[in-house]
């Protein structure tokens, strides 16, 4: 455990001080949806939006904050370190930034990337009425456009759109419980956010045919600020541990085939004492035996 | 011929297979990049900018024919993966996912490896494992098996122990039971000073080594912030003698070698040191004597190269126990 001044005292105090302290495989990211001191209806509505598509990992604020991110960002990581949110979603307008929304994470509670976006069209939950996708759905992310591999910005914008929005890591997933999917395309200088429920439809073979249905929520975003980590910090942050590495099986291949092949390593073997088939044709018989042995037989006869 | 519809045969099969995967095939310059891991596509094709530009339902269409396209494509890479049916024949079809490739930064830094405490470093050496003991324990006098420790504990209740015998060799005026009180006591306080010992050595051992050598803003330690303050004060031409100070700090002696700068004797001043100076230099560059002494400084050499391996190999040492198993080293990061 930590270094703790005082000890917990109770099980669930020491539960809730394991479960913030950093861990070989971490835990799901939360992220912490906060309104600023002028938020007005668009941004609360994407708030509310985003809320539900990342419930239950998310903490939606319900008061305004008045802090300006870009210029102080103290009482975001106090909120980080009350909440345990790595990830934050910050929305305000004003007459300079309309409908402004600054996406950004955390590494060890302080700052480490902050993307301003604005909002240019937003499409509610709520004004598309077709049926929605069960809450906790792990979206399926597809980023279209070589732009956010060109623009060094863009792509850290992506990183943080996968981290956002990718939810639990998972072993398997259940083919048919892949319903939601999240589109990203970036255009001239705009990024087109829709998102669709998947109708997975019978077609001749194996794979189904897919027909995408409009669901949640639609945003048409545009790059404002950002405020980027130094290379460094960036690279300390995406370090992982050594033990997390797969260990690699030894005395095992595989062929281009797929078979698999094992080594066994042996010990010398004494040749002589093999066990080999029993031909009793080749069986020595008693004097021949005593021969060899150099005419000492044990069952001699007395000589009187 | 039978070789004529056997080749028919052959290629109407073929005819009809792509039939029915027309449905599911999608046409795309290049080929997109899968994490599957995180249910990710990455489409490096670029959009159709023209189109995209004018407003209005057919930039939903296009945009909806786009994710179609991509969605399929991942759903067909998804389907790929090694499927088994969860929950025996009946169950839902469940696809195992590959570990996820997108490296993505962490929430909080790797956990330090806290160092071992005294008795973690006596049993490596001693080679003592830990045994795993049974958590119920069987009481006699209940006849059936109790817990170790706890609620209902075997052996019975301590705080109900009503006797408390004499030992051999003990004062029969002394209080037992307030003995046995005060004798836990001492042991609890021991536990709790030892435990205590152990994270303090913990925690000097983790802040002894700091991870990188300087962090940026927010993370730095106190000692390093000093460091950073005192080599920024000095880091001026005039080697920080007119820095302002605060109102607490206190004045720093001016240092002898200051900022290494070469110091010059006085022009005039000494002319006994100057003329034996000016005579000896005169001397040895007159001799045929070498100025350097070749077996001194070989020497010289050889006893710093020991003295270094002996440093390397004792440090080497000294990490591995008695059984030759290496310690735990405090992580290190990069830089």
């Amino acid at each position: 455990l930590i270094y703790c001044y005082r000890k917990p005292k109770t099980k669930r105090a020491k539960r809730f001080l394991e479960k913030r302290e950093p861990k070989l495989k971490e835990n799901t990211k939360n992220a912490m949806l906060i309104k600023g001191g002028n938020a007005n209806l668009t941004v609360t509505e994407v708030l509310k939006d985003i809320y539900a598509v990342k419930k239950p990992f998310a903490v939606l604020y319900k008061k305004k904050n008045i802090t300006r991110p870009f210029e102080d960002q103290t009482s975001l990581e106090f909120f980080s370190k009350k909440s345990d949110c790595s990830l934050f979603l910050f929305g305000s307008h004003n007459k300079k930034r309309p409908n402004n929304l600054i996406i950004g994470r955390m590494f060890d509670y302080h700052v480490l990337d902050m993307i301003e976006l604005g909002i240019e069209k937003f499409v509610s939950l709520k004004d598309v009425k077709n049926s929605k996708c069960p809450e906790g759905t792990k979206p399926m992310l597809i980023f279209a456009g070589d732009v956010f591999d060109v623009n060094e910005e863009y792509r850290r914008l992506k990183s943080l759109l996968i981290d956002f929005f990718r939810g639990p890591s998972v072993p398997s997933i259940r083919l048919a419980g892949l319903e939601y999917v999240l589109h990203f395309t970036a255009v001239d200088g705009k990024i087109y956010m829709r998102s669709y429920k998947v109708l997975l439809k019978k077609s001749g073979c194996r794979i189904p045919r897919i027909e995408l249905e409009e669901m949640g929520p639609s945003l048409d975003l545009v790059m404002r600020r950002t405020h980027l980590a130094s290379d460094d910090l960036y690279k300390l942050s995406l370090k992982q541990p050594k033990a997390l590495k797969p260990k690699k099986k030894k005395n095992i291949s595989h062929d281009v085939f797929g078979t698999t092949y094992g080594r066994i390593h042996m010990q010398k073997q004494d040749l002589s004492k093999l066990q080999t088939r029993k031909m009793k044709g080749l069986k020595k018989r008693p004097a021949e035996k005593s021969a060899e042995d150099g005419g000492v037989s044990p069952k001699k006869s007395k000589s009187d | 011929m039978a070789a004529v519809r056997v080749e028919e045969v052959l290629a109407a099969a073929e005819e009809q297979e792509a039939e029915k995967r027309r449905s599911v095939t999608v046409e795309k310059e290049l080929e997109l990049e899968f994490d599957l891991g995180n249910l990710l596509a990455l489409d490096r094709n670029p959009p159709p900018g023209a189109a995209l530009r004018g407003a209005g339902p057919r930039r939903e269409a296009l945009l909806r024919a786009l994710a179609r396209d991509n969605t399929q494509l991942l759903v067909a890479q998804l389907w790929e993966l090694p499927a088994e049916r969860a929950g025996g024949a009946g169950g839902p079809l469940v696809a195992r996912l590959p570990e996820p490739a997108f490296r993505l930064p962490r929430e909080k830094p790797p956990p330090r490896p806290r160092p071992p405490t005294r008795w973690e470093q006596f049993a490596r050496l001693k080679g003592i494992r830990r045994r795993k003991r049974t958590s119920l324990v069987w009481d006699e006098q209940a006849k059936e098996w109790r817990r170790r420790w706890g609620y209902r504990r075997a052996g019975g209740d301590p705080a109900r122990a009503w006797l408390a015998e004499v030992p051999a060799g003990a004062d029969p005026e002394e209080d037992q039971f307030g003995r046995l009180r005060r004798e836990k006591r001492e042991r609890v306080a021991r536990n709790e000073l030892n435990r205590l010992r152990n994270l303090a050595r913990a925690h000097r051992a983790g802040t002894a080594a700091p991870a990188a050598p300087l962090h940026p803003t927010g993370h730095q330690s106190r000692e390093e912030l000093g460091h950073v303050a005192r080599v920024a004060r000095v880091s001026t031409a005039s080697l920080g003698r007119f820095q302002p100070r605060l109102p607490k700090e206190p004045a720093e002696p001016p240092s002898r070698s200051g900022g290494r700068k070469r110091r010059f004797e006085p022009l005039l001043g000494n002319l006994a040191a100057e003329r034996s100076r000016q005579l000896d230099l005169l001397r040895d560059m007159g001799s045929k004597k070498p100025v350097l002494d070749i077996t001194r400084a070989v020497n010289k050499q050889l006893r710093q190269e020991e003295a270094e391996a002996a440093a390397a190999k004792g440090k080497k040492q000294s990490q591995r126990g008695k059984r030759g198993r290496r310690q735990q080293r405090p992580g290190r990061s990069s830089k």
